[in-house]
C-alpha cells in the first residue's frame, strides 16, 4: 500500500518577496554607503568604479578604502543575524541571542585578554575574540543539559555579568593606551576594516553553510519539542550540538571583526519573521536582515553626530536595547512571557 | 515563614497553638545568630585595617588608630579606615536594596546590579563628568540617584510590576544594562580624559575611598536604611498578596512607592560613592533568607550586618591575591558571585515561570 507523496516544494510569494526586497534594499544603502564620505562619488560612479569602469583616484577610495568597510558590514551583519536565529530556534526562545547568553561577553574578554595582557595586532585579537567565545559556547552546551529554555537564558544573564567583571579587570590593568584601543573595540566599530578583517566571518559563513543546508529541516522540527523531533527521526542531540556550534562560530568571527555589536542577532530574526511571516527559523531572511540592519546602523554611525564618527556599537546598542524593552513589553501583553 | 505576621493565625484555635517556649527558642537563636554575625563584621573591619599591600600586626594598627605620632598613622587614618568605613556603609546599602528588591518583586534574582539600577545610576554619574565637567562627588550624588531611580521604574515597568517572572525581570535589566553600556562607551571615547577617570569608576572600588566621601554618603544610606526598616512590616504582610496585605492593614501601593525610594537611595548612594558593583545585594539575602527565613523583620538586620562581611571580605581577597597591586572589589564580586548565583539558578527551580 504504496501511496506517491508528491514531494513538490512550495515556493510561497510572501517570503521570497521579503527576501527580495530586503535584499535589494541592503545592496542599495551599502552602494549609497559607498558614495558618501569627505570625498563625494555619484552612485553611478560607484556602480561604474565596481564593475571596474572607473577612474584610478575613485577605483582607489571606494575598492581600498570605503568597499572594505561596507562589506565587513553585510558579513559580520549576516553573520550575527544567523547567529541569533540558529540560537533562538535552539533554544526555542524568541529573547536568547550570542549577547544575551554571554557568548560575546566571552569574545569580548578573549580580545581583551590579547590587547592587555599580550599585546598582539588585529589576528591575534580576533583569534582571541574567537577562542574566547568558543569557550563560552562550550560551557553553554554543558550546561544546556541541566538548563534549558528560559533556565538557559537566566545561566546566560549570569555568565554575562561574571565576564563583565574580568573586562572591567582587564580595563583597570591596561595602559591608557590599549584602554582607549580595548573601549573602542568593546563598543563595537566598523571603522578602519580592512580586506583581512572581512576574512573571518566569511569563512565562518562558508564553514556553517553545510550544516545549514543539511540542518535546517531537523530544526525546524526541533520547535515542536524533543520528543516530537525524535518521533519525527530527528537525531535531536547531534542537531543541537552542530547548530550551537556553528551560532557561537559565527557570533565569534564576527565579533572577531568587528567587536561585540551588540542586539543585532537579537534584532535580526524578529524582523526576518515580521516581514517574510513564514514558519521555522527563518535562517535566509535572518541572515539578509541581519546583513540590512548593520550597514544601515554603520551608516546612521558615520553621519548622526556632525564632525564626529560614533561607534556602530553605541548605536545598535541603544537601538537594541530599546528594542529589546519594547519587545518585553509586547511580549508581557500577549501573555507570553 | 515560621513566625510571619500574629495576625494572620486568625482562627482563635491556631492563635493560641504556637507553643511559647518554641516560639522564644526561635527568638534566642535568631538573637545569637545575629550576635554572632557582628562578631564576623568586627573580625572582618579589623582584617581590613591590618591587610594590605603593606600588612601591619594588631599593635602597630591599634597605635595607627590611636596615636598620631605612630608610623602607620598615616596608612590607617587616610587609606584603611575610609576603606573599610565606606565597605560597611556600602555593603549594607547594596545587601538591603537587593532584599528589598526581592522582597518587592516577590522575585529570586531581583538584583540592583543585574536589573540595571547600579548602570542607571553610572550611566548618571558619566553624563556629568563627561558632559556637565563636574568633578565632585557632592556634585553628581544627584545624579547617580537621578538615573538609579530613573532605572527602577522602568525595570519595575517593563518587568511588569508584580506579576515579574524572573526570566522578564532579567531580560528587562539585560536590556538597560546594554543599552546604558553602549552609551557609557560611547561617551567615553567622545572625551579620552573621562575615560581614564572612568575606567576605574565603572567597575567598582573602594580604594579611593576618602573620610570626606563617607561622609557625604552618610545621610543618605542612613535614611535609606532607616527607611527599609520601617519597611519590614508592610512587606511582610504583602508577601501574602494584595487583599490579605490591605485586610491586615498595610498600604500596597505606599509601601511599594516607599520602597523605590529606599531602594533607589541605597543603590544610588552605594554606586556613587564606589562605582557599580554586582552581586552583593543578590548572594546576601539569599544566604540570610537560609539563615532566618523569610521574615523581613529577621532578613534586613542580618542583611545589614552580613552584607559588609562580603563586601569587604571581597575587598580583603583583591587586596591579597594581587599584591602588590589590587584586584578591584566589583571584580572580585562578579568572579566569586556569579558563580554562586548559577549554582542556585541550577539548583532550584527558579525559572519554572
Amino acid at each position: 500500500m504504496k501511496t506517491t507523496v508528491e514531494r513538490r516544494r512550495v515556493i510561497r510569494p510572501r517570503p521570497a518577496i521579503a527576501l527580495t526586497v530586503t535584499a535589494l534594499l541592503t545592496l542599495a544603502v551599502a552602494v549609497y554607503g559607498l558614495t558618501s564620505g569627505d570625498y563625494p562619488i555619484t552612485p553611478a560612479g560607484v556602480v561604474k568604479t565596481l564593475v571596474g569602469l572607473g577612474d584610478a583616484t575613485d577605483a582607489y577610495i571606494v575598492n581600498e578604502l570605503r568597499l572594505p568597510r561596507v562589506a565587513a558590514a553585510l558579513v559580520v551583519g549576516a553573520a550575527l543575524g544567523l547567529s541569533g536565529a540558529l540560537l533562538q530556534a535552539l533554544v526555542r526562545n524568541g529573547l536568547a541571542s550570542p549577547d544575551v547568553l554571554g557568548v560575546t561577553n566571552g569574545a569580548s574578554v578573549g580580545a581583551l585578554g590579547t590587547i592587555v595582557l599580550i599585546g598582539g595586532g588585529s589576528v591575534a585579537v580576533a583569534a582571541g575574540a574567537a577562542v574566547g567565545g568558543i569557550a563560552i559556547g562550550v560551557l553553554l552546551m554543558l550546561l544546556s543539559g541541566r538548563a534549558q529554555g528560559n533556565r538557559l537564558v537566566l545561566a546566560g544573564v549570569a555568565i554575562t555579568a561574571i565576564l563583565s567583571g574580568v573586562i572591567g579587570w582587564l580595563l583597570t590593568k591596561a595602559q591608557l593606551v590599549d584602554a582607549a584601543r580595548a573601549t573602542l573595540w568593546l563598543t563595537g566599530s566598523l571603522d578602519g576594516r580592512g580586506w583581512d578583517d572581512v576574512l573571518p566571518p566569511a569563512v565562518a559563513l562558508v564553514l556553517v553553510l553545510p550544516v545549514l543546508v543539511l540542518y535546517a529541516r531537523p530544526l525546524a522540527m526541533l520547535e515542536m519539542g524533543d520528543d516530537s523531533a525524535t518521533a519525527l527521526g530527528v537525531r535531536v542531540a547531534r542537531t543541537k550540538a552542530l547548530v550551537m556550534l556553528s551560532s557561537v562560530l559565527l557570533a565569534s568571527f564576527a565579533a572577531a571583526a568587528a567587536g561585540p555589536v551588540s542586539f543585532v542577532a537579537l534584532t535580526a530574526p524578529h524582523l526576518a519573521r515580521r516581514a517574510s511571516r513564514a514558519t521555522g527559523p527563518n535562517l535566509a531572511a535572518s541572515a539578509v536582515f541581519g546583513a540590512a540592519l548593520l550597514v544601515c546602523a554603520d551608516w546612521a554611525a558615520q553621519h548622526l553626530v556632525p564632525g564626529r564618527q560614533l561607534p556602530v556599537g553605541a548605536v545598535t546598542g541603544l537601538l537594541g536595547g530599546g528594542y529589546l524593552i519594547w519587545l518585553l513589553v509586547m511580549e508581557r501583553r500577549a501573555g507570553r512571557l | 515563614m515560621s513566625r510571619p505576621y500574629e495576625v494572620m493565625q486568625s482562627p482563635p484555635q491556631v492563635l493560641a497553638a504556637p507553643p511559647p517556649a518554641t516560639a522564644t527558642r526561635h527568638r534566642t537563636r535568631r538573637a545569637l545568630g545575629l550576635a554572632a554575625a557582628v562578631l564576623a563584621l568586627a573580625a572582618v573591619a579589623a582584617l581590613s585595617l591590618l591587610l594590605g599591600a603593606r600588612p601591619l600586626s594588631l599593635t602597630e594598627a591599634w597605635h595607627g588608630l590611636t596615636d598620631p605620632a605612630s608610623g602607620a598613622y598615616t596608612v590607617v587614618h587616610d587609606m584603611r579606615l575610609p576603606r573599610t568605613v565606606l565597605g560597611l556603609l556600602a555593603g549594607a546599602a547594596l545587601g538591603l536594596a537587593g532584599a528589598l528588591a526581592q522582597a518587592l518583586t516577590r522575585n529570586p534574582i531581583a538584583e540592583p546590579g543585574l536589573l540595571g539600577i547600579n548602570a542607571g545610576a553610572s550611566a548618571a554619574v558619566v553624563t556629568c563628568i563627561t558632559f556637565f565637567g563636574v568633578q565632585s562627588l557632592t556634585g553628581y550624588v544627584w545624579f547617580a540617584f537621578l538615573g538609579a531611580g530613573a532605572v527602577s521604574c522602568l525595570v519595575y515597568l517593563v518587568g511588569g510590576g508584580r506579576g515579574a517572572t524572573p526570566v522578564r525581570l532579567a531580560l528587562a535589566g539585560a536590556a538597560i544594562n546594554a543599552a546604558l553600556f553602549s552609551y557609557v562607551s560611547a561617551a567615553e571615547l567622545l572625551q579620552t580624559s573621562a575615560l581614564d577617570r572612568m575606567r576605574f569608576w565603572t567597575v567598582g572600588s573602594l580604594a579611593d575611598a576618602s573620610m570626606s566621601t563617607v561622609v557625604r554618603v552618610l545621610p543618605f544610606i542612613a535614611a535609606g536604611t532607616f527607611l527599609a526598616l520601617r519597611l519590614a512590616r508592610p512587606l511582610n504582610a504583602l508577601a501574602l498578596g494584595d487583599d490579605s496585605a490591605t485586610a491586615l492593614g498595610a498600604r500596597p501601593v505606599a509601601t511599594r512607592v516607599a520602597s523605590m525610594i529606599a531602594v533607589t537611595l541605597l543603590a544610588g548612594a552605594a554606586t556613587a560613592a564606589c562605582g557599580p558593583i554586582a552581586f552583593v545585594g543578590l548572594m546576601v539575602p539569599h544566604l540570610v533568607r537560609s539563615l532566618t527565613g523569610p521574615d523581613l523583620r529577621w532578613m534586613l538586620p542580618y542583611t545589614i550586618v552580613l552584607s559588609p562581611v562580603v563586601l569587604l571580605g571581597s575587598d580583603i581577597l583583591g587586596r591579597v591575591v594581587a599584591r602588590p597591586g589590587e584586584m578591584l572589589v566589583g571584580v572580585v564580586t562578579a568572579v566569586v558571585g556569579g558563580p554562586v548565583f548559577l549554582f542556585f539558578l541550577l539548583r532550584r527551580k527558579v525559572a519554572a515561570a
